[in-house]
């Protein structure tokens, strides 16, 4: 067993409407502890009406050498975009 | 002046704040960076639960010269009424951990009968105090389970401190003669009461830490009537030492 | 891999941060650039956590409530600060526990200010106002860096700390304005902490080896001379202000060039600092070192902990 505490990811909803966010790493024995210590490193200003928090370990995370593949082919779908279509000019909305 | 009343604000108050400067003591040098992170955050709870009760009792005393920094720093050691609890030394993490248990346990019943208290200023720091001490306890007793139902060492240490932190916890009830007559008024806790409730939070923490319930019925007092531990002048001629070196200066 | 082919990647890669271009962790990085950061990084978190201890040795003696609070405050957001840069640098693929043992070891540097004691309470104001003064100069232009987390950690940080040079100027203010004792006390701190603060923004460029290449990587934006000018023309005018004299009897506006002239810094000192031999060095690293190892139990008490929980909870499920 590592004696270390692992690392965690800490995700925070700055206020109700918005996405939980990205807001750094910390260490903790447990999911308790990681809630606890990250009310306490990242809400001292009160930056958060909610907190995620998730062990390092668990996230999978593409490789940026499969950007290609991955993230490449999309780029001439440009029908997906609304700019693809021409219209007359006095449609003003749509 | 509402004598009575403000020897009532004083004995709350002086409770954070001796507590609120151990736990300063410790900035810097916790365990890791995000427990001292922790600890610094309790620290600035108590202290600014002492600002707001220290400017009521200033404004109670009829004393147009005292100010919440004269009521921190300017008394003399006899005149300091917090518990004995609170004003025991970090000796190691474990004590530092079980004297923030035994405190906050007793604080969260404290404060929320508090919040009915007549006294509508009293009643309103409380009302913003106890979610801060509601934190408080989740993090003490969270703590004691952990070093309780941790290591073998961790098991021991924690267990020494709880063993000998223990005869403290009684004094936490006690009432002076201003605790008494606010009791009578409407303003005052009837601490009598919150006892039974005190001893069952400790005790099933405790359980779950795996760590005895301690058995000893001799209690140590005298903080309430401004009789400390050995410890207590160190702390003020630390705290005090600025505003005594130089004192009617302003910072 | 072919030594070309690495150079081209190289390249690549420069030219990705030419364009402002963000480095991510898990992009293909040269090894120097890993290393570099890596030194960058962690030396700047230890400096954050051993900046803690000069401060933190009047937190128990803060004069009035508002300026413990204050210093509470700040020294606890230094803390905070070490936390996120350990964490950039933990991006890295090294742990914050290696870098612990790097700076416990005397391996790894810290800014050699924090090896200066704190004897007087002017020295909080001092140190809020100039080396927190300097350190911003510094971290500023970092937050554009390229090198993704430690641009985040720094945005982070410059945000937090722009309560911290404030908080000190108030405190040198209030003693500027104070009792003949507290003027004394506010221009001895100026006097210690003066030529310290200047040697915090490194040796002169002729004698920096990093330089040229952090400049490439955005590490640095400015150099070393560059950043100090910067500091000595904004810090000159807030001392009048305070009523305060700069011990340096040499400084004086140059108008051709715009600033200010100073005098010579003491390098000898500087150096003898760095290498370990400064008036608290070795206090510091007591300290960490003490506060680490004490805090050793505490550690693994919560990872066993944690684990009989994790085990409980298996034996639960399989009950079921």
């Amino acid at each position: 067993m590592s004696k270390n505490w692992p690392l965690w990811e800490v995700f925070v909803r700055s206020k109700n409407g918005l996405e939980h966010r990205h807001f750094g790493s910390l260490r903790a024995a447990d999911a308790e502890m990681a809630m606890e210590n990250a009310r306490d490193v990242y809400t001292r200003r009160s930056e958060g009406v909610s907190i995620w928090v998730v062990e390092s370990n668990n996230i999978t995370a593409s490789n940026p050498e499969n950007n290609g593949e991955l993230f490449e082919p999309a780029a001439d779908k440009v029908y997906r975009h609304p700019t693809f279509y021409d219209l007359p000019d006095e449609v003003k909305h749509m | 002046m509402n004598k009575d009343l403000y020897n009532y604000i004083i004995g709350i108050a002086d409770n954070s704040l001796i507590l609120g400067q151990r736990l300063g003591e410790l900035c810097g040098h916790g365990p890791s960076l995000e427990t001292d992170i922790a600890g610094t955050n309790i620290s600035l709870d108590l202290f600014g639960q002492v600002r707001s009760y220290f400017q009521y009792a200033a404004q109670v005393s009829g004393d147009e010269n005292a100010t919440e920094d004269t009521l921190a720093f300017l008394r003399i050691e006899r005149e300091y009424k917090n518990v004995l609890l609170v004003e025991q030394p970090n000796t190691d993490f474990a004590y530092t951990i079980v004297r923030q248990f035994y405190f906050d346990a007793f604080h969260l019943l404290f404060l929320k009968a508090l919040e009915t208290s007549k006294d509508e200023t009293l009643a309103a720091i409380a009302k913003k105090s106890i979610k801060e001490v509601s934190y408080h306890w989740r993090f003490s007793s969270d703590w004691v389970r952990r070093l309780g139902d941790g290591t073998e060492e961790s098991h021991t240490r924690v267990l020494e401190a709880v063993n000998e932190l223990w005869m403290y916890t009684d004094e936490l009830f006690h009432q002076t003669e201003a605790d008494k007559a606010m009791i009578a008024q409407g303003i005052g806790v009837e601490t009598l009461a919150l006892k039974e409730t005190y001893y069952k939070m400790i005790g099933d923490v405790l359980e779950e830490a795996t760590l005895p319930i301690p058995e000893s019925k001799y209690w140590h007092k005298g903080g309430k009537q401004g009789i400390h531990t050995e410890h207590m002048g160190y702390i003020l001629s630390d705290m005090q030492y600025m505003q005594r070196t130089y004192p009617n200066m302003e910072w | 891999m072919s030594d070309k082919e690495v150079k081209n990647l190289e390249d690549l890669f420069d030219a990705r941060i030419a364009r402002d271009e963000k480095i991510e962790p898990k992009d293909w990085m040269p090894e120097k650039y890993r290393k570099t950061h890596i030194r960058q990084i962690s030396q700047h978190a230890h400096s954050e956590i051993v900046g803690m201890l000069p401060e933190g040795n009047w937190i128990s003696r803060a004069p009035s409530l508002r300026r413990k609070v204050a210093l509470l405050a700040k020294v606890q957001d230094e803390a905070g600060h070490g936390l996120y840069l350990y964490s950039a640098c933990e991006t890295l693929g090294v742990s914050r526990e290696e870098l612990y043992e790097q700076l416990h070891s005397g391996k790894a540097k810290y800014s050699s200010i924090f090896n200066y004691p704190t004897v007087t309470w002017a020295d909080m104001g001092a140190i809020g106002w100039l080396v927190d003064g300097a350190a911003i100069i510094n971290q500023v232009p970092l937050c554009s860096t390229s090198y993704g987390p430690y641009a985040r950690a720094m945005i982070r940080v410059c945000k937090e700390e722009s309560f911290h040079q404030r908080q000190g100027f108030e405190i040198m203010l209030k003693l500027s304005n104070g009792s003949q004792e507290q003027k004394d006390m506010a221009q001895d701190a100026l006097n210690r902490w003066w030529w310290p603060s200047l040697m915090m923004l490194g040796p002169t460029d002729a004698e920096s080896v990093h330089t040229a290449q952090s400049m490439k990587w955005k590490l640095k934006r400015k150099t070393n001379d560059e950043l100090r000018q910067q500091f000595i023309d904004q810090t000159v005018p807030q001392a009048e202000l305070l009523g305060l004299t700069i011990p340096d009897p040499d400084l004086k506006w140059n108008e051709e060039t715009g600033h200010y002239d100073f005098g010579e810094i003491d390098w000898d000192e500087f150096w003898q600092v760095v290498k370990g031999h400064g008036p608290s060095n070795k206090k510091r690293m007591k300290d960490r070192v003490g506060a680490w190892e004490r805090g050793e139990w505490v550690r693994d008490a919560a990872m066993a902990h944690a684990k009989k929980k994790e085990e409980r909870k298996n034996q639960t499920k399989k009950a079921v």
